[in-house]
C-alpha cells in the first residue's frame, strides 16, 4: 500500500496541483491543499481502498478542504477565484477527468519575471514534487536558502499578476526556450553525476512531449537526454568520468538508445532543425559503431552556425 | 491589476541634453515622440505626470527629529526615475508588452515594472 500511495504521489501531484493552482489561482494555497489531500489519502486508501480513480478523489478532496479553507478565512476568500465559482462546483469536479494544467504550470514556472535559479526550483517542487529538502541537497544549497528562495518566487507569482497560462503564440518560442532550457539545466546538473535529477528531467521530457506533440524541440530534447542517460553507467568508473572512445558499450542502455531514436525520428518528422534536435542527432550518432565522424562534423558545424556559440566549435566528442 | 511603470532614462538621449539628443537620427526623434504618444492612448493606460531633470532633485532624510536635505536624487543621477505611467492591465505579460514599447528601454534605459497593491 505504502509503495502504491507513494506511486500515484510520483504520477499525480504535479497534475493534481497544477488543478488545484488552475482553480485557486494561489501557489501557496494549492500547495496546502494538495499536500492536505495526499495525507487524507495516505489515511483512508489503506482501509477504504484505492479510489478508481485517484487523481481525480485527490483534486476534489484537496478543492474541498481549500474551500473548507477560505470559507474559515473571508478576508482571503476576497483575494482568491474561488468566489466566481458556482456554489455546485466545490462538490463534484467531472467524474472522469479534470483538465490537465500541467503545461499552464510549467510555463508559469518558467516565467522569465523570475530569476532561472527559481524556475528551476520551482518546476522540481510543483511538477517534480520534491520536497525542499531534496531540491537544496540536489544543487548543494542550504535547506533555509531554497525554502526562502520557493516562497519568494510563489510570492512574486501572485503578486506580481504572472498569468497561469501557456503563453499566446505570439509570445510562446521564447517561452518555449526558457521552458526547455529549465529541464536540459536539471538534466545536465543530474549528468554531472546526480541521477536523480537526470531522473527527473527525463520525466519532465516526457510530459512535456506528451503535452506538447507538434513542438519539434521538444522531443529533440527528450530524445538528446534519452541518448546521454543511456550511456550514463558507461561514463563513470570509481567516480571518474570515461570519455565515449573507452566506455564499456555493454553498460549503454540499448532499449533507451532505441526509445531515443523513436522520439528523435519523431522530431525530424516534425521538421524540427533547432540546436536540441542536432544534439540529439550527433548524439545518436555517437551510438553507433564504427562512427560516422563526417557526418558528426558536419552536424557540429551546424550546432554552431546554428547557436552562434564558440564553445561548440572548440568541442570534442567525449 | 494595476502597475506603474517607472521608467529610468539611464543613457537615453533626451530633449534636455540637446547634444545627445542631436545623435539620435531625425526619424528617431520622431518615433520617439510618437512612441511616447501611441503609449500614452493605449486603453489601460494613465499617463504621468512631467518630472523635472533629476539634477533639480532635494532629497530629504529625517534624522533625530531634524530634517537633512541633500542635493541630488537618492540614487546616482543615471539610475533616477524619469518618468512613470499607471497601466491597468490582465496580467505581467501584457505590462511586460507595454514596458518593452517604451522608448528609453531599447535607447540605453530600462522600465521597472512594479504591481500596484490595493489595501
Amino acid at each position: 500500500m505504502v509503495a502504491i500511495l507513494e506511486q500515484v504521489f510520483r504520477d499525480q501531484w504535479g497534475r493534481v496541483l497544477a488543478a488545484l493552482i488552475g482553480f485557486l489561482g494561489d501557489f501557496e494555497l494549492a500547495e496546502e491543499a494538495a499536500q492536505e489531500a495526499f495525507a487524507i489519502a495516505a489515511e483512508r486508501w489503506p482501509r477504504d481502498g484505492v479510489p478508481s480513480n485517484p487523481a481525480t478523489w485527490l483534486v476534489t478532496t484537496g478543492r474541498n478542504r481549500a474551500v473548507d479553507r477560505i470559507r474559515r478565512d473571508r478576508t482571503l476568500a476576497a483575494k482568491t477565484r474561488m468566489l466566481q465559482v458556482p456554489e455546485q462546483a466545490e462538490d463534484r469536479v467531472s467524474p472522469t477527468t479534470f483538465p490537465d494544467e500541467r503545461l499552464e504550470l510549467i510555463f508559469t514556472c518558467c516565467h522569465p519575471a523570475l530569476a532561472v535559479d527559481a524556475q528551476v526550483a520551482l518546476v522540481l517542487r510543483t511538477l517534480g514534487g520534491l520536497t525542499t529538502v531534496q531540491i537544496a541537497h540536489a544543487f548543494l544549497v542550504p535547506e533555509p536558502t531554497m525554502a526562502q528562495r520557493l516562497v519568494r518566487a510563489k510570492r512574486k507569482i501572485k503578486a506580481a499578476g504572472i498569468p497561469f497560462r501557456v503563453p499566446p503564440e505570439r509570445l510562446l518560442p521564447d517561452r518555449l526556450l526558457a521552458v526547455l532550457a529549465v529541464v536540459y539545466l536539471i538534466f545536465n546538473e543530474g549528468y554531472g553525476g546526480r541521477g536523480e535529477l537526470a531522473a527527473e528531467a527525463l520525466l519532465l521530457g516526457r510530459a512535456l512531449a506528451e503535452l506538447m506533440p507538434d513542438e519539434p524541440e521538444v522531443h529533440g530534447l527528450l530524445a538528446m537526454m534519452l541518448l546521454l542517460d543511456a550511456r550514463r553507467d558507461a561514463r563513470f568508473r570509481n567516480n571518474e568520468i570515461v570519455v565515449l572512445a573507452d566506455q564499456d558499450r555493454s553498460l549503454w542502455d540499448e532499449s533507451q538508445i532505441a526509445d531515443g531514436r523513436i522520439v528523435l525520428d519523431r522530431a525530424l518528422a516534425l521538421r524540427g532543425r533547432g540546436p536540441y534536435v542536432v544534439q540529439a542527432a550527433i548524439a545518436s550518432l555517437h551510438a553507433d559503431e564504427p562512427r560516422d565522424w563526417p557526418q558528426i562534423a558536419a552536424l557540429y558545424a551546424e550546432l554552431a552556425r546554428i547557436t552562434d556559440s564558440p564553445v561548440v566549435e572548440s568541442r570534442t566528442p567525449r | 491589476m494595476k502597475y506603474m511603470l517607472l521608467i529610468h532614462q539611464g543613457d537615453t538621449p533626451t530633449p534636455r541634453s540637446p547634444e545627445a539628443w542631436a545623435s539620435l537620427s531625425e526619424d528617431e526623434r520622431k518615433a520617439v515622440y510618437a512612441d511616447y504618444q501611441a503609449i500614452n492612448q493605449t486603453p489601460g493606460v494613465t499617463p504621468g505626470l512631467g518630472l523635472g531633470a533629476p539634477e533639480t532633485a532635494t532629497t530629504v532624510r529625517v534624522q533625530n527629529g531634524k530634517t537633512l536635505t541633500t542635493d541630488g536624487p537618492f540614487v546616482e543621477i543615471k539610475e533616477a526615475v524619469g518618468g512613470y505611467l499607471l497601466f491597468e492591465a490582465d496580467d505581467l505579460d501584457a505590462a511586460i508588452e507595454l514596458a518593452a514599447r517604451i522608448p528609453a528601454a531599447r535607447l540605453g534605459g530600462a522600465i521597472e515594472v512594479r504591481p500596484i497593491v490595493e489595501w
